[in-house]
Protein backbone atom coordinates (compact mmCIF):
# COMPACT_ATOMS: atom_id res chain seq x y z
CA UNK A 1 0.00 0.00 0.00
CA UNK A 2 1.43 3.55 -0.85
CA UNK A 3 2.10 5.86 2.37
CA UNK A 4 -1.04 7.02 3.40
CA UNK A 5 0.20 9.88 5.47
CA UNK A 6 -1.10 12.80 7.04
CA UNK A 7 0.18 16.39 6.49
CA UNK A 8 -0.20 19.57 8.73
CA UNK A 9 0.93 22.76 7.61
CA UNK A 10 3.51 21.06 5.30
CA UNK A 11 4.69 18.29 7.94
CA UNK A 12 4.01 14.43 7.33
CA UNK A 13 3.18 11.99 10.10
CA UNK A 14 2.66 8.49 9.39
CA UNK A 15 0.13 8.28 12.51
CA UNK A 16 -2.91 9.48 12.62
CA UNK A 17 -3.82 9.27 17.13
CA UNK A 18 -3.36 12.23 18.82
CA UNK A 19 -2.27 12.31 22.14
CA UNK A 20 -3.04 14.61 25.25
CA UNK A 21 -0.68 14.65 27.63
CA UNK A 22 -2.83 15.59 30.87
CA UNK A 23 -4.21 13.82 33.32
CA UNK A 24 -1.54 10.74 33.39
CA UNK A 25 1.34 10.36 35.89
CA UNK A 26 4.25 11.50 33.92
CA UNK A 27 6.37 7.85 34.43
CA UNK A 28 3.26 6.85 32.41
CA UNK A 29 4.00 8.76 29.64
CA UNK A 30 6.21 7.46 27.24
CA UNK A 31 4.62 4.05 27.88
CA UNK A 32 1.45 5.98 26.20
CA UNK A 33 3.06 7.55 23.64
CA UNK A 34 4.86 4.55 22.68
CA UNK A 35 2.00 1.83 22.79
CA UNK A 36 -0.18 4.73 20.90
CA UNK A 37 2.38 4.93 18.48
CA UNK A 38 1.69 8.44 18.40
CA UNK A 39 3.62 10.86 16.85
CA UNK A 40 1.67 13.91 18.19
CA UNK A 41 1.43 14.52 21.76
CA UNK A 42 -0.43 18.22 23.09
CA UNK A 43 0.83 20.07 26.11
CA UNK A 44 -0.12 22.97 28.33
CA UNK A 45 1.57 25.80 29.28
CA UNK A 46 1.61 27.25 33.16
CA UNK A 47 3.18 28.71 35.85
CA UNK A 48 7.24 27.33 36.43
CA UNK A 49 7.25 26.08 39.85
CA UNK A 50 10.71 26.75 42.40
CA UNK A 51 12.32 23.86 42.66
CA UNK A 52 10.61 21.85 39.63
CA UNK A 53 12.46 18.95 39.50
CA UNK A 54 10.89 16.87 36.70
CA UNK A 55 9.50 18.54 33.34
CA UNK A 56 6.79 16.75 30.78
CA UNK A 57 9.64 17.07 28.38
CA UNK A 58 11.27 14.70 29.59
CA UNK A 59 8.96 11.83 29.88
CA UNK A 60 8.59 12.45 25.73
CA UNK A 61 10.63 10.60 23.44
CA UNK A 62 12.35 12.68 20.53
CA UNK A 63 11.18 12.96 17.27
CA UNK A 64 7.25 13.49 18.45
CA UNK A 65 6.09 16.87 17.34
CA UNK A 66 4.81 18.90 20.18
CA UNK A 67 1.22 20.38 19.90
CA UNK A 68 1.04 23.36 22.86
CA UNK A 69 -2.08 24.14 23.37
CA UNK A 70 -3.53 27.63 24.17
CA UNK A 71 -5.94 25.96 27.63
CA UNK A 72 -6.68 28.76 30.11
CA UNK A 73 -7.26 31.22 27.78
CA UNK A 74 -10.43 33.09 27.64
CA UNK A 75 -9.76 35.37 24.74
CA UNK A 76 -7.77 35.88 21.51
CA UNK A 77 -5.64 38.31 23.02
CA UNK A 78 -4.61 35.40 26.35
CA UNK A 79 -4.58 32.43 23.69
CA UNK A 80 -1.97 34.46 21.67
CA UNK A 81 0.33 35.26 24.62
CA UNK A 82 0.25 31.53 25.75
CA UNK A 83 0.86 30.86 21.26
CA UNK A 84 4.22 33.55 21.65
CA UNK A 85 5.38 32.16 24.68
CA UNK A 86 5.38 28.39 23.57
CA UNK A 87 7.39 29.19 20.18
CA UNK A 88 10.12 30.94 23.27
CA UNK A 89 10.34 27.70 24.68
CA UNK A 90 11.69 26.25 20.97
CA UNK A 91 9.48 23.75 20.70
CA UNK A 92 8.41 24.05 16.81
CA UNK A 93 5.76 26.43 15.66
CA UNK A 94 2.67 24.21 15.74
CA UNK A 95 -0.02 25.72 18.31
CA UNK A 96 -3.36 24.38 19.17
CA UNK A 97 -5.79 26.99 19.96
CA UNK A 98 -8.44 26.48 22.80
CA UNK A 99 -10.78 29.39 23.78
CA UNK A 100 -12.73 28.88 26.76
CA UNK A 101 -15.34 31.27 28.87
CA UNK A 102 -17.89 28.67 29.34
CA UNK A 103 -16.43 26.64 32.59
CA UNK A 104 -19.24 24.53 33.04
CA UNK A 105 -19.08 22.51 29.41
CA UNK A 106 -15.69 23.75 28.67
CA UNK A 107 -17.21 24.79 24.94
CA UNK A 108 -14.41 26.66 22.95
CA UNK A 109 -15.24 30.21 21.32
CA UNK A 110 -15.44 30.19 17.69
CA UNK A 111 -15.11 34.07 17.40
CA UNK A 112 -12.31 34.23 19.51
CA UNK A 113 -10.97 31.25 17.93
CA UNK A 114 -11.27 32.93 14.52
CA UNK A 115 -9.32 35.89 15.40
CA UNK A 116 -6.61 34.28 17.17
CA UNK A 117 -5.83 32.15 14.14
CA UNK A 118 -5.70 34.72 11.86
CA UNK A 119 -2.98 36.47 13.93
CA UNK A 120 -0.94 33.25 14.61
CA UNK A 121 -0.80 31.95 11.15
CA UNK A 122 0.14 35.31 9.91
CA UNK A 123 3.07 35.15 12.14
CA UNK A 124 4.37 31.78 10.88
CA UNK A 125 2.72 29.69 13.67
CA UNK A 126 1.05 26.31 12.29
CA UNK A 127 -2.26 26.68 13.63
CA UNK A 128 -4.53 23.98 14.60
CA UNK A 129 -7.97 25.59 16.51
CA UNK A 130 -10.10 23.36 18.39
CA UNK A 131 -13.75 24.71 17.79
CA UNK A 132 -17.62 23.77 18.09
CA UNK A 133 -18.12 22.16 14.80
CA UNK A 134 -19.96 24.58 12.91
CA UNK A 135 -19.67 24.88 8.97
CA UNK A 136 -19.24 28.67 9.04
CA UNK A 137 -16.69 29.05 11.43
CA UNK A 138 -14.76 26.14 9.49
CA UNK A 139 -14.83 28.07 6.66
CA UNK A 140 -13.77 31.56 8.54
CA UNK A 141 -11.06 29.65 10.13
CA UNK A 142 -9.89 28.10 6.68
CA UNK A 143 -9.66 31.92 5.18
CA UNK A 144 -7.21 32.68 8.61
CA UNK A 145 -5.04 30.44 7.71
CA UNK A 146 -5.54 27.85 10.38
CA UNK A 147 -3.51 24.38 9.36
CA UNK A 148 -6.37 21.93 10.49
CA UNK A 149 -9.81 22.24 11.84
CA UNK A 150 -10.52 20.78 15.46
CA UNK A 151 -14.04 19.90 15.94
CA UNK A 152 -15.13 18.97 19.29
CA UNK A 153 -17.18 15.46 19.94
CA UNK A 154 -18.16 15.96 22.73
CA UNK A 155 -17.62 18.43 25.58
CA UNK A 156 -13.90 18.09 27.06
CA UNK A 157 -13.23 15.28 28.98
CA UNK A 158 -16.76 13.79 28.68
CA UNK A 159 -15.89 10.24 27.08
CA UNK A 160 -19.65 10.65 25.72
CA UNK A 161 -18.76 9.97 21.99
CA UNK A 162 -19.28 11.15 18.78
CA UNK A 163 -22.36 13.53 19.94
CA UNK A 164 -21.43 15.91 16.86
CA UNK A 165 -21.12 13.02 13.95
CA UNK A 166 -23.95 15.08 11.32
CA UNK A 167 -22.09 18.29 11.77
CA UNK A 168 -18.49 17.03 11.64
CA UNK A 169 -19.27 15.05 8.50
CA UNK A 170 -20.45 18.41 7.21
CA UNK A 171 -17.37 20.45 7.67
CA UNK A 172 -15.17 17.15 6.20
CA UNK A 173 -17.24 17.27 3.31
CA UNK A 174 -17.39 21.23 2.84
CA UNK A 175 -14.05 22.28 3.80
CA UNK A 176 -10.29 21.16 2.50
CA UNK A 177 -8.54 21.14 5.33
CA UNK A 178 -7.58 18.04 7.67
CA UNK A 179 -10.27 17.52 10.03
CA UNK A 180 -9.09 16.21 13.50
CA UNK A 181 -11.79 15.10 16.15
CA UNK A 182 -10.62 16.47 19.43
CA UNK A 183 -12.30 16.29 22.67
CA UNK A 184 -15.14 13.97 24.03
CA UNK A 185 -13.71 10.31 22.35
CA UNK A 186 -14.34 8.49 24.96
CA UNK A 187 -13.49 4.48 23.24
CA UNK A 188 -11.48 3.18 20.17
CA UNK A 189 -14.74 2.53 18.76
CA UNK A 190 -15.73 5.94 19.02
CA UNK A 191 -11.75 6.81 17.08
CA UNK A 192 -12.83 3.94 14.88
CA UNK A 193 -16.18 5.47 13.61
CA UNK A 194 -14.61 9.16 13.01
CA UNK A 195 -11.81 7.81 10.89
CA UNK A 196 -14.77 5.97 9.24
CA UNK A 197 -16.54 9.13 8.75
CA UNK A 198 -13.30 10.30 6.57
CA UNK A 199 -11.87 12.56 9.59
CA UNK A 200 -8.02 13.36 8.87
CA UNK A 201 -6.80 12.19 12.68
CA UNK A 202 -8.43 11.36 16.28
CA UNK A 203 -7.08 13.21 18.95
CA UNK A 204 -8.29 12.00 22.73
CA UNK A 205 -6.25 12.28 26.00
CA UNK A 206 -9.56 11.40 28.93
CA UNK A 207 -10.06 8.02 27.29
CA UNK A 208 -6.87 6.79 27.49
CA UNK A 209 -5.86 8.37 30.98
CA UNK A 210 -8.80 7.27 32.70
CA UNK A 211 -8.98 3.93 31.53
CA UNK A 212 -7.93 1.10 33.96
CA UNK A 213 -4.60 0.30 31.63
CA UNK A 214 -3.76 3.20 30.15
CA UNK A 215 -1.05 1.73 28.24
CA UNK A 216 -3.38 -0.95 27.03
CA UNK A 217 -6.02 1.59 25.85
CA UNK A 218 -3.56 3.79 23.88
CA UNK A 219 -2.39 0.42 21.83
CA UNK A 220 -6.05 0.12 21.18
CA UNK A 221 -6.73 3.54 19.90
CA UNK A 222 -3.87 2.80 17.77
CA UNK A 223 -5.50 0.03 16.46
CA UNK A 224 -8.89 1.42 15.99
CA UNK A 225 -7.65 4.29 14.10
CA UNK A 226 -6.10 2.71 11.80
CA UNK A 227 -8.83 0.41 11.13
CA UNK A 228 -10.98 3.10 10.28
CA UNK A 229 -8.81 4.84 8.25
CA UNK A 230 -8.13 1.61 6.31
CA UNK A 231 -12.31 1.27 6.57
CA UNK A 232 -12.83 5.19 4.74
CA UNK A 233 -10.14 4.92 2.37
CA UNK A 234 -11.73 1.30 0.96
CA UNK A 235 -15.21 2.73 1.37
CA UNK A 236 -17.82 1.66 3.55
CA UNK A 237 -20.13 -0.76 2.01
CA UNK A 238 -24.19 -0.01 1.35
CA UNK A 239 -27.04 0.32 3.78
CA UNK A 240 -30.36 -1.74 3.07
CA UNK A 241 -33.08 -0.25 5.11
CA UNK A 242 -35.59 -2.28 4.78
CA UNK A 243 -34.77 -5.40 3.71
CA UNK A 244 -32.16 -8.32 4.04
CA UNK A 245 -29.84 -9.23 0.62
CA UNK A 246 -28.70 -13.12 0.81
CA UNK A 247 -24.41 -13.36 1.26
CA UNK A 248 -24.74 -16.69 0.34
CA UNK A 249 -25.64 -17.93 -3.39
CA UNK A 250 -29.51 -18.35 -4.03
CA UNK A 251 -28.98 -21.27 -6.25
CA UNK A 252 -27.89 -25.31 -5.86
CA UNK A 253 -29.51 -25.56 -2.58
CA UNK A 254 -29.62 -28.72 -1.35
CA UNK A 255 -33.97 -29.14 -1.21
CA UNK A 256 -33.57 -28.57 -5.25
CA UNK B 1 8.25 42.47 42.40
CA UNK B 2 5.84 40.22 41.27
CA UNK B 3 6.57 36.73 40.21
CA UNK B 4 3.98 34.67 39.10
CA UNK B 5 1.05 36.38 41.13
CA UNK B 6 3.21 37.03 44.46
CA UNK B 7 4.60 39.79 45.84
CA UNK B 8 8.51 39.12 46.16
CA UNK B 9 10.53 41.49 47.80
CA UNK B 10 13.43 42.56 45.38
CA UNK B 11 16.64 43.53 48.20
CA UNK B 12 19.21 44.05 45.46
CA UNK B 13 19.44 44.17 41.72
CA UNK B 14 19.72 41.20 39.93
CA UNK B 15 20.16 39.89 36.39
CA UNK B 16 17.02 37.66 35.16
CA UNK B 17 19.57 35.08 34.72
CA UNK B 18 20.08 35.13 38.55
CA UNK B 19 17.25 35.28 39.76
CA UNK B 20 15.98 32.21 38.08
CA UNK B 21 19.25 29.90 39.42
CA UNK B 22 18.78 31.51 43.06
CA UNK B 23 15.41 30.78 42.94
CA UNK B 24 15.97 26.67 41.36
CA UNK B 25 13.78 27.31 37.87
CA UNK B 26 14.69 24.97 35.51
CA UNK B 27 15.84 27.45 32.39
CA UNK B 28 16.29 25.13 30.11
CA UNK B 29 12.46 24.52 30.26
CA UNK B 30 11.16 27.85 30.94
CA UNK B 31 10.00 31.35 29.15
CA UNK B 32 9.77 34.45 30.43
CA UNK B 33 7.51 37.27 29.93
CA UNK B 34 8.60 41.16 31.89
CA UNK B 35 5.73 43.68 32.16
CA UNK B 36 3.76 41.58 29.43
CA UNK B 37 6.89 41.37 27.13
CA UNK B 38 8.56 38.39 26.12
CA UNK B 39 12.18 38.49 27.23
CA UNK B 40 14.32 36.59 24.65
CA UNK B 41 16.71 34.02 26.46
CA UNK B 42 19.40 35.79 24.87
CA UNK B 43 18.67 38.95 27.30
CA UNK B 44 18.40 37.04 30.69
CA UNK B 45 22.32 37.81 31.50
CA UNK B 46 21.69 41.39 31.26
CA UNK B 47 18.54 41.79 31.76
CA UNK B 48 18.20 43.42 35.26
CA UNK B 49 15.22 43.12 37.81
CA UNK B 50 13.76 46.02 39.50
CA UNK B 51 11.17 45.76 42.22
CA UNK B 52 8.75 47.20 39.95
CA UNK B 53 8.58 44.54 37.47
CA UNK B 54 5.72 42.21 36.76
CA UNK B 55 7.57 38.96 35.76
CA UNK B 56 6.09 35.58 34.53
CA UNK B 57 7.97 32.30 34.18
CA UNK B 58 6.24 29.66 32.20
CA UNK B 59 6.46 25.99 31.07
CA UNK B 60 5.32 23.07 29.97
CA UNK B 61 2.88 20.47 31.66
CA UNK B 62 0.86 17.79 30.65
CA UNK B 63 -2.37 18.84 28.99
CA UNK B 64 -4.98 18.00 26.06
Amino acid sequence: MNKDNLIIGGHSFSSRFILGSGKFSVKDTKTVLENGGVEMATLSVRRANTGDKENILDYIPDGITLLPNTSGARTADEAVRIARLTREMGCGEFVKIEIIRDSKYLLPDNEETIKATEILAKEGFIVMPYMMPDLAAARKLEAAGAASIMPLAAPIGSNKGLCTKDFIKIIIEETDLPVIVDAGIGKPSQACEAMELGCAAVMANTAIATAGDVALMSKAFKLAVESGRLAYLAGTGRVLENRGEASSPLTGFLHD
Amino acid sequence: MTVNGKQISLETPVSVSEFLTENNYQTKRIAVEINGEILPKSQYESRILSDSDTIEIVTFMGGG
